[in-house]
């Protein structure tokens, strides 16, 4: 059953993301940002966590979730180390796949050459 | 001699006595391949830049088009060229080792037919003789200044067009054998309040419609005058809502008579969402395709009629609407080509 609701959630999560490209006209960026502003507000009302927890990897996929990682970061180190736990705790839980996008941005451009 | 408004005539019939036309790998697999001088295999054209690859290609249409004519470069009097690209670099930059007087010219996608009929009414008035007229576009480097670079990924919806990777240059002459340049009506920049960029066709069809009906309005034509009317380049969309508004002004043209560039091009199977597009694309379909038709006694009289969308992708991202234009030239089959 979870792999149905994974599908569905995360589904759902796509096809507001192409309804703001094809019919609101927003930039892919802009699509993005929108995205991610959406998890993080969402995490902020306490709204995400029960989300993922019902549709597993179809929340935790889309890019939503990343917004929601960066307040669930914050909010968490908030707790520990007061004001000063919301600016260092904003990358605690998304370090790792930044952190992998820099690596493995680096080995792929010693490799390969772009330019469209 | 001008009639009406914005119509040359011209009497002393120019003719085009030389065409080149090179075009990339994905037109060579089109519909129209043996219209093509020259196919490149290589999107890169061996340059380690796509501009610089539309830059050669410029160059070899031009070179192409002077051997054809049975001229020397020094022979080319003035050269009236552009492209899309910022400041039309490729051109200008091609047009170094022309070494002939050079008039840079902006129409956008127009350019094939503004540097046309420009051409012509300098050979017309007896200012020059050998004037070479051409534009070039080429898809990656388009596509990178207008929207996004390709290995973006950007999804694109269906009304988008495909930017040619084509060449396409002319020369006219008072002297010599070819196709007759009889008259050039210039368009006006009309701008429906379109925003899509991703809809070329649809607001360039009411500039394409305009200019067709004042060419036919003040050359006291009928349609029927023409064997064909091809536009450069409307697309699927375009197309179709230019033959709306012919209905609706009631200018007879009729639906097979009313061609279009960028679908001539490309195979119906080939991923090119509404249509071929691009300066490249109505001078080389022009330059090639058209007049090969002509020469083989299947057109007799034609109106190619070229579409510019006037964005830069400054006003695109300030949200200006697009203003767009068209320029139509009128060719006819003349002596032996």
């Amino acid at each position: 059953m979870i792999f149905f609701w994974a599908f569905i959630i995360g589904g759902i999560i796509c096809v507001i993301g192409q309804v703001l490209m094809d019919v609101v006209k927003l930039t892919p960026a802009h699509t993005m940002s929108t995205l991610v502003v959406s998890g993080a507000i969402l995490d902020g009302l306490g709204l995400y966590e029960p989300l993922i927890d019902f549709a597993g990897a179809g929340a935790t996929i889309p890019i939503t979730s990343f917004g929601n990682a960066l307040v669930h970061g914050a909010l968490a180190e908030a707790e520990r180390h007061g004001l000063v736990g919301v600016i260092t705790g904003i990358f605690e839980v998304t370090s790792a796949g930044i952190s992998a996008a820099i690596i493995f941005g680096f080995l792929a451009a010693l490799v390969f050459k772009p330019k469209g | 001699m001008r009639v009406g408004h914005r119509t040359w005539l011209f009497h002393n019939k120019p003719k085009i006595i030389g065409t080149g036309t090179i075009c990339g790998p994905f037109e060579g697999e089109g519909k129209i391949p043996n219209d093509f001088d020259t196919i490149h295999a290589d999107l890169w054209l061996g340059q380690d830049s796509y501009e610089k690859a539309q830059k050669v290609m410029f160059e070899e249409a031009c070179i192409k088009a002077i051997e054809k004519a049975g001229l020397t470069k020094e022979a080319i009097e003035f050269i009236l060229a552009g492209d899309l690209i910022n400041q039309i670099t490729p051109t200008s930059f091609a047009c170094r080792t022309l070494s002939a007087p050079y008039i840079g010219l902006f129409g956008a996608c127009s350019t094939s037919m503004e540097g046309l009929a420009l051409a012509s009414l300098i050979v017309n008035g007896g200012y020059g003789n050998n004037v070479l007229a051409g534009t070039a576009s080429h898809n990656t480097a388009t596509e990178k200044q207008f929207r996004y670079p390709t290995e973006y990924g950007s999804q694109k919806p269906p009304t988008s067009q495909w930017t040619v990777t084509a060449a396409g240059a002319a020369i006219v002459s008072k002297d010599g054998e070819g196709p007759i340049v009889t008259s050039a009506t210039l368009g006006r920049v009309i701008d429906m309040g379109m925003t899509d960029p991703f809809n070329m066709g649809g607001a360039m069809a009411p500039a394409a419609v305009d200019t067709i009906e004042a060419h036919l309005k003040e050359c006291k034509l009928d349609p029927s005058y023409y064997d064909y009317i091809f536009t450069g380049d409307l697309g699927t969309i375009g197309r179709e809502i230019a033959l709306d508004l012919f209905k609706k002004h009631h200018i007879p043209v009729n639906r097979e008579q009313f061609q279009d560039c960028g679908l001539l091009i490309y195979k119906e199977d080939q991923p090119v969402f509404a249509g071929g597009s691009g300066a490249g694309c109505s001078a080389s379909v022009t330059y090639g395709h058209l007049l090969n038709r002509m020469r083989q006694g299947e057109i007799k009289r034609m109106l190619v009629v070229a579409t510019g969308a006037l964005l830069s992708p400054l006003s695109f991202q300030q949200n200006e609407s697009i203003p767009c234009i068209a320029h139509a030239v009128s060719i006819e089959a003349g002596g032996v080509y």
